[in-house]
């Protein structure tokens, strides 16, 4: 039995997770359009690679990706493009972005998928290649391409492969429900991951309000007598971050500023081992994915297997939204989640939840009072830091202060904001500061980089303004040693005056920069 | 369908600063009805008229500021600074003082920083100080505890209170001004001769320290505060007092106990210390603010000019407290060696 660790801080916010029916599965309608953004992913959007009209196969490419840091679009069934044009999606800023939207022809008709069994006899580079062509990025909500989580150098050797089954916000079920229903898929996804990092281990994290996850996991296991350690853990929000379940897990601490592979771990979400598994042994992309569809305003809070780009307002008709406004949509989990800002925007592959909650169930913020500084947050937080200094800094702009608070080692889980009696948003001043600071070290950069030009310029004119100096001195010596030889002759001292500057210049062409 | 925009967390705990400070009100209950109880209705008429004053004040200052005065009186933030303040201050304390010192707690220990949380010192203890230094005499004048003197019903209390002439007839050295005045005799020989003493701490003051610190407990259970400030003082201060205890002899400060459970140790201890925005904001800077406290506590009684001393404890560690945060500061996730475990 593995000792399980304890981190600092966290909360326990109701869970509200039986409201959408864990475990249960179903199919969510394939909507008239698909709206697919190019950008599902943290990184370089990908490039549309077909055009408005053309017929497109479910599992074709319909984009594709731009280096390393991208990952391309699938279709998710069979229709027509019909533009390729800017569109509404979700996103924390409330932005449009480019999407490719296809008309659904309802026959469902794919491209013939060529998988393997025999994974195993192929190298890692090809096994990740396979996975970044299947368009397969992090499921958990971040979106890291899972092709360059796989390759984390010669430099740093990775010895366990985890599972991250915490899913420890409140309400979201996405995660249980896969375990529970795609058990042996998750396991088989485990394996061909390990394989392409060379993990030696291979460790599924899942929280103790999970039986039913846990008990699909565990036979899943047996059934394939695979060498896998299955680690649960008291419930306790955020152990699902990924720096927590590590240090619950492994007593160890990733490095701040750094990544787990530092530390010898991958850390994935369960639903991108089973997209990986898809991936290899099925040959089949990344269309679909399992969102939870939840919260009293629902009639009918559920968990869906939906296609990739159907829009948030075709699942929450799907789900029975009892719409009474203002509502409030929020994709993601209520800790951590952002409002929606239009409905019609598509969900991605990083949506896991789509949460409608009635106005008493999450009420809208009180107007925050005054920091009485009670230390609550501080208690709460599971990065040990202060949050309650953190927002005075933030609001005083102090640059330096949140330096030494450290800032850029909050995760912005919202605990500290939970917590809080004077019902600050604690982590939107967080946010806030945080881009500030990445603006004005842009800025710096940028200011830097010109000064360093400026001052190298600088330099070299000085040294070819000192250069000229110290030739024409010469030249004007052996000028005048010459005249004195020859008797002065003004006009020979001339000519060789005017032959002198033509080498010269010859040789200095002027400075244009 | 309008849609909200706001942004995470959006759930939130039920923690709410006005329920903090009700609880710290409900928690003052016991040792007002000890205090009650020992010394006659004064303690009580000085928090109602105290909370009157207060709120006025609030009130006033908040809507000349152009903000909603309602909403800075309803945090009840201002009673607990003026019941505190209140219970500090004499009993039969004529209105004036009340007045003053709750004024100056509100006006000058709070609203010119800018009100509910800039406040860098407590500002029931700036009241009290202020008081102690501008009105030694009647801030000195505790009333004798029942048992020992007649205590004045309620008629005669408002009388004192608001026709403050005959204020000899209801002051008495409290257990902390006998020893501070003692030049001679045996710990054990003022025990003999000053009735209102005991070793324990002296009659009715061993019984409102009880009674403060079973409210303290009560706050820790509903973990309005955390332990660390208090017990770090009272530790600090029994410490201290374990050292500088003699057996007994007439240059002794007191036993540890007396220490503990005389003057306002418990009130200081669970409801002044912890007043979140003027202390240490870490744990561990919470430690050292309650240790230096009881340990400044103990040095000032027993080597300074004042018989109690919590006030001028209190307000020096306040102006240290940015100190204390700033070498104290927790270590954060990550940044221990590479791979460490947890510190
Ligand atoms: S919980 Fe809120 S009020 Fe308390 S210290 Fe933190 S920010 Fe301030
Ligand atoms: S949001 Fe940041 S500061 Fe607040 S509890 Fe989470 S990690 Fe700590």
């Amino acid at each position: 039995m593995r000792t399980v660790h304890d981190i600092h801080g966290g909360i326990h916010p109701p869970e509200r997770k039986a409201l959408s029916r864990p475990g249960e599965l179903t199919d969510a309608p394939i909507p008239p359009q698909l709206v697919m953004p190019l950008r599902q992913h943290l990184g370089v959007p990908a490039q549309p690679t077909v055009e408005v009209g053309d017929t497109v196969l479910g599992d074709q490419q319909i984009a594709a990706a731009q280096g390393v840091m991208s990952v391309p679009v699938h279709a998710p069934t069979s229709g027509t493009v019909v533009a390729i044009e800017s569109r509404p999606i979700a996103h924390a800023s409330g932005l449009e972005d480019q999407c490719i939207v296809i008309e659904t022809d309802g026959h469902h008709r794919c491209l013939d998928a060529v998988g393997t069994d025999d994974w195993r006899a192929l190298d890692a580079i090809t096994l990740v290649e396979r996975i970044r062509e299947a368009g397969i990025a992090g499921m958990g909500g971040a979106g890291f391409p899972t092709a360059v989580k796989l390759s984390p150098g010669p430099e740093r050797p990775i010895e366990t492969l985890l599972i991250n089954g915490t899913e420890c916000e409140p309400y979201i079920t996405a995660d249980d429900t896969l375990m529970q229903c795609h058990a042996d898929e998750l396991i088989e996804g485990a394996q061909i991951l390990a394989h392409v990092v060379s993990a030696d281990a291979i460790l599924i994290g899942i929280e103790d309000n999970k039986p039913g996850a846990i008990a699909a996991v565990e036979a899943a296991i047996a059934r394939a007598d695979a060498d896998i350690e299955l680690a649960t853990f008291p419930t306790k929000y955020p152990s699902g971050g990924e720096k927590q379940i590590i240090e619950i897990l492994t007593g160890q601490q990733v490095p701040s500023g750094g990544i787990p592979a530092d530390i010898g771990l991958v850390c994935v979400n369960p639903g991108t081992a089973v997209a990986a598994k898809r991936a290899i042994i099925d040959g089949k992309p990344l269309t679909h994915r399992i969102v939870t569809l939840t919260g009293e305003a629902l009639k009918n809070p559920q968990n869906v297997s939906a296609c990739l780009g159907t829009p948030i307002t075709a699942l929450m008709a799907h789900a029975g939204l009892n719409a009474i406004a203002p509502q409030r949509v929020i994709h993601g989990g209520p800790m951590m989640g952002f409002a929606v800002s239009n409905l019609q925007a598509p969900i991605t592959k990083i949506t896991n939840c789509l949460l409608a909650p009635t106005a008493t169930e999450l009420p809208v913020p009180e107007p925050a009072k005054p920091c009485i500084r009670c230390g609550h947050c501080a208690e709460a937080c599971p990065a040990s830091l202060l949050p309650q200094q953190l927002y005075w800094y933030a609001r005083a702009k102090d640059q330096e202060q949140l330096a030494e608070h450290r800032l850029f080692d909050c995760i912005e889980c919202g605990a500290c904001a939970y917590v809080c009696p004077s019902q600050i948003p604690l982590v939107q001043y967080y946010r806030a500061a945080k881009g500030q600071i990445r603006d004005s070290e842009q800025e710096k950069r940028r200011s830097d980089n010109s000064r360093g030009r400026f001052e190298a310029r600088q330099a070299r004119l000085e040294t070819e303004a000192a250069a000229r100096e110290a030739k024409r001195a010469a030249r004007k010596a052996a000028a005048q040693s010459k005249a004195d030889a020859e008797g002065a002759d003004p006009i020979q001292a001339a000519i060789e005056r005017a032959k002198a500057r033509k080498a010269d210049q010859d040789k200095e062409p002027e400075q244009t920069s | 369908m309008s849609l909200l925009k706001v942004t995470s967390p959006h759930a939130s705990g039920q923690s709410r600063v006005s329920a903090v400070m009700r609880d710290v009100l409900v928690a003052t209950v016991p040792g007002v009805l000890v205090l009650t109880g020992y010394f006659g209705p004064g303690t009580l008429i000085n928090i109602i008229l105290g909370g009157l004053v207060a709120i006025a004040a609030e009130y006033a200052v908040v809507a000349m500021r152009g903000r909603d005065p309602r909403v800075a009186v309803s945090d009840l933030s201002v009673l607990v600074t003026s019941t505190l303040l209140c219970i500090a201050l004499p009993p039969y304390a004529p209105w004036w003082l009340i007045a003053i010192g709750v004024l100056t707690s509100v006006l000058l220990g709070k609203q010119v920083f800018g009100g509910l949380g800039y406040n860098p010192f407590n500002p029931a203890m700036v009241g009290y100080v202020v008081l102690l230094i501008s009105f030694p005499v009647q801030m000195s004048a505790w009333a004798p505890p029942r048992g020992l003197a007649e205590v004045p019903g309620l008629g005669d209390t408002l009388r004192h209170v608001f026709a403050p002439t005959t204020i000899d007839a209801v002051t008495a050295a409290t257990p902390l001004d006998l020893l501070r005045q003692n030049t001679g005799l045996l710990f054990d020989d003022l025990l003999r001769t000053s009735a209102e003493l005991t070793s324990w701490g002296g009659i009715g003051w061993f019984e409102a320290n009880l009674a403060f610190l079973v409210g303290g407990i009560w706050l820790l259970y509903r973990r309005v505060f955390t332990w660390h400030a208090p017990i770090a003082m009272l530790v600090a201060l029994a410490v201290c007092a374990l050292m500088g205890y003699d057996g007994g002899s007439s240059e002794s400060g007191g036993s540890a106990l007396f220490h503990l459970f005389s003057g306002a140790t418990m009130f200081a201890a669970f409801f002044i210390i912890t007043d979140p925005v003027s202390s240490a904001v870490s744990n561990r800077g919470r430690l050292i603010f309650g240790a230096l406290i009881g340990a400044l506590i103990y040095l000032i009684r027993t080597l300074g000019n004042y018989p109690d001393a919590v006030a001028f404890a209190v307000l020096i560690l306040n102006f240290c407290a940015p100190f204390i945060d700033h070498y104290t500061q927790p270590k954060v996730y990550g940044t221990g060696k590479a791979g460490s475990k947890e510190t």
